[in-house]
């Protein structure tokens, strides 16, 4: 079985602090990580390939330090690393950056491909469906649970209120959830590899049959138009009083605020 | 592809259980006020089984006109069937404009039908404007804002060279608008054949998780607990609270992650978005992420030790105290002041 796995390099926005005076981010020293999602997606393809066998290729589309990413997954256990990247791709809107992306996967053979559902810089959850759409692939999303069985693959759905099981024919697209499992750590042997042994494979514009009208920023049908730091809302005040003095203080705001 | 020649608004009336969800509804108030300003119309799509009656509530709240299709493989959400059909009305009905919800079922749909219809998705929006084209002062363009990066910053884009424009909208932004059963009915049924082959997934089974509570997203009131609440066993006096303000309970991540709440329950950017007349957090620091999903709640009010907690920040009432000493007293205040819990 193949799987090839989809990953992208994210800032930690769980380490991102807000300057309280400008309401600006601090984005000094905070770090780059492998996105919650798309690690849950590369352990699961992981797990396959210790229980049935599988060659996991990981791919990401980035900037040349994306390959710090790639080098990690392939120190968890993926066999492979192929790194998209060319000046032509940059600035690219879900619907250019997911046709780049299916152009790489065209020229992979895959059963499986694995997609996070979103990424916590961008939380779109737009370019795994639509890889799944430009390769003309089903997809099921928001996956909880994934078990392969011969040419089948059967998955746990999450919806807000309920979950589907559902039963598909492979070759498909999945979109994991972080919930999936718990991602292993590098061993120190897929390490050593990871950085003395494999290299990551680079494919740039030469590469991908793509037409330049439908890649980068020019191929992206989304334009941003500006972007901006929500004003600090106007904080309260603030009390450091006993208990019962307390809770009559919240009692006479819900009154003025007839919430009583 | 003439731009001009797209007219209208168009809303995905997202139903489960063959009920129209709330969220099609808050779509349908905005899509109004967007059609005011284009002097067009707003349409819902529904898409079901044995839902004729069901399309009318669509009418009744505010819709000018509702599309619906009938068929088995529409029944339960199934991806490819959904597209298929959307992708055919699109293109057959040219909307300007088409809005989702942003919900598990939105947030796979939308994309499929976007890369299908080759136009721009904007995910997760949470307002919507009408704008005048930079360089085409005749064209009308959808201004979309959502927030990116955790919540951090906020961004406004535009799709000014495809049609249609479309977005998906986290649900509980938008405000419905008046409901009136006085309202025309005027319910288009739709043909359309879905080839057995765009059956691509078997649904084996359907769980619904059993939801005891009400809505966090409907509550008006809600009791929030964060880590500070320290285990599970805290939640019964919170719990109490909520019932005593005729509200409900819901959690901040850390709170989910830990295993104290159901997921159903969380607050924040990869949870719910609440906007409740009453918020009070109890035990929760307020991570931006956090405040992300509940800042435009009316009033605010954290409780918390820690007087350096960022909740602090957007709170409307901060108290510096132990939360196990000061919810028990409010209990007792809004005791003495008459309320029984419902």
């Amino acid at each position: 079985m193949n799987i090839v796995v989809c990953i992208k390099q994210v800032p930690d926005t769980t380490e991102v602090k807000l300057d309280p005076k400008t309401g600006t981010l601090i984005r000094d020293g905070v770090p780059s990580i492998i996105n919650p999602d798309d690690k849950a997606g590369l352990e699961a393809a992981l797990r396959l390939k210790d229980e049935q066998g599988a060659k996991v290729t990981v791919v990401s589309m980035g900037p040349p330090q994306a390959d710090l990413a790639l080098r990690e997954a392939m120190a968890m256990g993926a066999d492979e690393a192929i790194l998209v990247t060319d000046r032509a791709f940059g600035g690219a809107d879900t619907w250019a950056t997911s046709t780049t992306l299916a152009a790489a996967l065209n020229k992979l053979s895959y059963d499986l491909i694995i997609t996070g559902r979103q990424a916590i810089d961008g939380d779109t959850a737009q370019v795994g469906p639509q890889i799944a759409e430009h390769l003309k692939l089903a997809n099921i999303s928001y996956a909880e649970e994934i078990k392969v069985d011969g040419d089948y693959i059967t998955v746990k759905r999450q919806y807000e209120d309920r979950y589907d099981v559902i039963k598909a024919k492979l070759p498909i697209l999945i979109t994991a959830l972080a919930e999936l499992n718990q991602p292993r750590y590098m061993s120190p042997g897929g390490i050593f590899d990871a950085y003395r042994e494999k290299q990551v494979i680079v494919w740039t514009l030469k590469d991908l049959e793509v037409d330049l009208n439908n890649i980068g920023l020019k191929g992206s049908p989304t334009k941003v138009k500006k972007s901006f730091t929500k004003g600090a809302k106007q904080a309260g005040k603030v009390y450091n009083v006993d208990p019962l003095e307390s809770a009559e203080i919240i009692v006479n705001k819900m009154k003025e605020k007839f919430i009583l | 592809m003439s731009l001009s020649e797209y007219k209208g608004i168009f809303v995905f009336a997202e139903q489960r259980d063959r009920k129209v969800q709330k969220v099609a509804l808050e779509l349908i108030g905005k899509g109004k006020e967007l059609a005011k300003e284009l002097q067009t119309t707003v349409t819902a799509v529904l898409l079901g089984k044995d839902m004729l009656d069901e399309a009318k509530k669509l009418n009744y709240a505010g819709a000018d006109k509702v599309i619906y299709v009938d068929d088995d493989a529409l029944d339960l959400y199934m991806t490819e069937p959904y597209v298929h059909v959307l992708n055919a009305i699109v293109k057959d009905k040219k909307p300007e404009i088409v809005l989702f919800g942003a919900s598990a079922i939105g947030r796979d749909l939308a994309p499929r039908v976007s890369a299908r219809v080759h136009t721009g998705l904007t995910a997760d929006c949470t307002s919507l404007a009408i704008a005048q084209d930079d360089d085409d002062s005749t064209k009308l363009n959808l201004m979309m804002t959502r927030p990116a990066f955790g919540g951090n910053i906020m961004a406004t884009i535009a799709c000014p060279n495809f049609r249609p424009q479309m977005a998906t909208i986290r649900p509980g932004v938008m405000k419905e608008a008046p409901y009136s059963e006085n309202n025309k009915v005027n319910i288009e049924e739709y043909k359309i054949e879905i080839p057995a082959s765009c059956v691509n997934v078997q649904i084996l089974e359907t769980v619904k998780i059993i939801q005891e509570k009400m809505n966090v997203e409907d509550a008006t009131v809600l009791v929030s607990g964060g880590r500070g609440m320290k285990g599970p066993e805290n939640y019964a006096m919170l719990e109490e609270l909520a019932d005593l303000l005729g509200g409900t309970i819901s959690a901040s991540r850390a709170a989910v992650d830990a295993g104290w709440v159901a997921k159903d329950r969380q607050v924040g950017q990869t949870g719910k978005t609440v906007r409740p007349n009453l918020y009070i957090a109890c035990g929760i620091s307020g991570a931006i992420q956090h405040l992300a999903g509940m800042e435009e709640s009316d009033l605010i009010i954290a409780i918390n030790k820690d007087e350096y907690a960022p909740m602090f920040e957007v709170a409307d009432v901060g108290i510096v105290g132990d939360v196990f000493k000061v919810v028990p007293a409010l209990i007792e205040e809004l005791k003495k002041a008459g309320r029984v819990a419902k």
